[in-house]
């Protein structure tokens, strides 16, 4: 399986990001270089072994249902570019 | 449907939010029609290094639904991260369950338009999180309101067994009624803590596979739901007929002007990139837990109706009305326990009061039954006086409009108001001998065979009583007067 730079636009148009020709070329042989160093992995053999995707091994790590004070809106709102007095402000979504 | 040759298939999504007090992953109250953005933390607003902690309530209660829907519900399971960008999402991924969902496998049995029982699949039950509130109608910007970010919602998936966009409806009237007589979700579709999408495809009948499938949106209302799918079915099979294709897409329907728009197709070029959440650990949940929530389930509303028709003695109708909802039964079931006599007439007749006058006065004062100003053991001492002849059917009208008033107990009502019914035969004689002397006439023609004025007379005397005589011993002192 290999990266190909179809797929580098696709992933960097769901990332909202955009890159030059000469970009898209680098990330498509590192993302191949990476998936070949991974690819090692794949020697091993795994049928019987369950997907691990937490290296600590813990579980039901629960909260009770207590409400706790929220923080200011001003202080929500203090790294928005745009903002009103109540609401974040972003480019119109629906036009 | 209209076309006989096809048939639909259909498939919902409901999303019920549940009623906690915090969000799901932090201590946010959940609390709507706060200030906007006043309900948020870090966590909620998706800063980085914050660390989700589930809410333990969130699961005791996707397991209820996963209980009362017939689920498994599974030993293990986990959350993953479904990437997408939209502003009411801060985080840029919705944490929510893909591969272990909490419940699998269940089923809810609806009733179709024959009266015939259908059972209707539910593929999984997961446990995820609402996104925040874009509002469009400025002019230049999107306004985002991130209060509701991160409020504890459950997927209810069914499977592709619906039929007709009548199955949909008793469908989501069915979750609708599990979510509410459970006491997690409030049901209320036109508030969106119900919301409902469907997978809608059609297939010549007698094939198996399936058409190609469209997914409607946007539906706020259960008739909308109805309305929606009927336009859809109904578009598809012209479609198809006319030697076209059905493109895989998502429409939104518009209320308005009763048609499904397709969304733009960049909005949905959806590829969410599912992984295992790496801040939220595993869900496991032993056969002990689930036997604790077991023990705390509600009679649900099938059950619930079949008992009040084989235990009051209830007509199905009105057995299916009175537990339509949760808070209606529960009034009917305290007020039928404060009568004085208990059978199947007395019964009756607190569920004639309940279906007629309590609900007509919820409905048209949009009030919950819990705020009903007459209280079920009012209402059930006023039956009472009724049983015990103190006050007639009539009469019971007026004390029901004072009790509204006042929220007073019905004694005190007829008490002050003089209300009593009058059974002392000599006052209602006296009464009697008033109208007839009065109404020489009219006793002329009774008497010549116009046997149909004797409503007349009984009329007269309850006006004369101010609708307080005993209408039995009015009618025997009548007959008896006037044949005499």
């Amino acid at each position: 399986m290999s990266v190909t730079i179809k797929d580098v636009e696709h992933i960097s148009d769901l990332a909202r990001l955009e890159f030059s020709e000469q970009e898209k070329e680098k990330f498509t042989h590192q993302l191949n270089d990476i998936l070949k160093y991974v690819e090692k992995l794949n020697e091993l053999d795994t049928s019987n072994v369950e997907p691990l995707s937490h290296v600590i091994e813990l579980q039901n790590i629960f909260r009770a249902d207590k409400v706790k004070p929220s923080i200011p809106t001003e202080e929500a709102l203090k790294n928005a570019p745009a903002k009103t007095e109540e609401f974040f402000k972003v480019p119109k979504v629906i036009g | 449907m209209t076309n006989d040759k096809h048939e639909a298939v259909i498939g919902l999504e409901v999303h019920a939010q549940l009623r906690t007090e915090t969000k799901a992953f932090c201590g946010c109250t959940t609390k709507f029609g706060n200030a906007p953005n006043s309900n948020v933390c870090p966590v909620c607003l998706g800063m980085p290094g914050v660390l989700p902690v589930l809410n333990k309530k969130v699961v005791d209660f996707t397991i209820r639904m996963g209980l009362a829907t017939h689920c498994s519900v599974a030993s293990k399971s986990v959350f993953a991260r479904k990437n997408y960008f939209y502003p009411d999402l801060p985080k840029g991924y919705q944490i929510s369950q893909y591969e272990e969902p909490m419940c699998q496998h269940g089923y809810v049995d609806i009733e179709m338009e024959d009266g015939a029982s259908k059972r209707i699949g539910i593929t999984r039950i997961h446990m995820e999180e609402d996104a925040g509130k874009s509002i469009h109608d400025l002019d230049v910007d999107t306004l985002v309101d991130v209060n509701r970010c991160g409020v504890p919602l459950i997927e209810i998936v069914s499977e592709p067994d619906i039929r007709t966009p009548h199955e949909a409806y008793q469908y989501l009237y069915a979750i609708k009624q599990l979510v509410t007589y459970l006491d997690i979700c409030d049901g209320n579709m036109e508030e969106g803590s119900l919301r409902c999408d469907a997978n809608v495809s059609v297939r010549l009948k007698g094939v198996e596979k399936f058409g190609t499938k469209t997914e409607v949106k946007n539906m706020n209302s259960f008739r909308h739901v109805e309305r929606a799918l009927e336009y859809e079915i109904q578009r598809q099979i012209e479609l198809i007929e006319d030697g076209g294709n059905v493109v895989q897409e998502t429409l939104l329907w518009d209320a308005n002007k009763n048609v499904a728009v397709p969304m733009r197709s960049k909005e949905e070029a959806h590829d969410y990139r599912y992984f295992p959440e790496p801040d939220l650990v595993p869900v496991l949940v032993s056969e002990e837990w689930i036997n604790e929530v077991k023990k705390i389930l509600p009679e649900l509303p099938k059950e619930r109706r079949n008992r009040f028709i084989r235990n009051f003695g209830l007509p199905k109708y009105d057995a299916e009305v009175i537990t339509a909802e949760k808070p209606v039964a529960d009034y009917f079931e305290n007020a039928a326990s404060h009568l004085s006599q208990k059978n199947s007439d007395t019964y009756k007749s607190v569920s004639n009061w309940v279906m007629t006058d309590v609900l007509r006065v919820v409905n048209e004062r949009h009030i919950a039954v819990n705020d009903f100003p007459v209280l079920p053991e009012h209402l059930s001492a006023m039956i009472n006086f009724i049983i015990e002849g103190t006050i007639s059917g009539k009469i019971a009208k007026d004390v029901f409009e004072e009790m509204l008033k006042t929220g007073e107990e019905p004694k005190a009502i007829i008490e002050r108001k003089g209300l009593m019914q009058v059974s002392d035969a000599s006052v209602i004689e006296k009464a009697v001998d008033d109208v007839l002397a009065r109404n020489a006439e009219q006793v002329e023609k009774y008497r010549g065979g116009k046997t149909q004025v004797f409503g007349f007379f009984i009329g007269e005397t309850m006006k004369a009583t101010k609708g307080k005589a005993n209408p039995k011993l009015v009618n025997e002192i009548l007959k008896k007067k006037l044949a005499g």
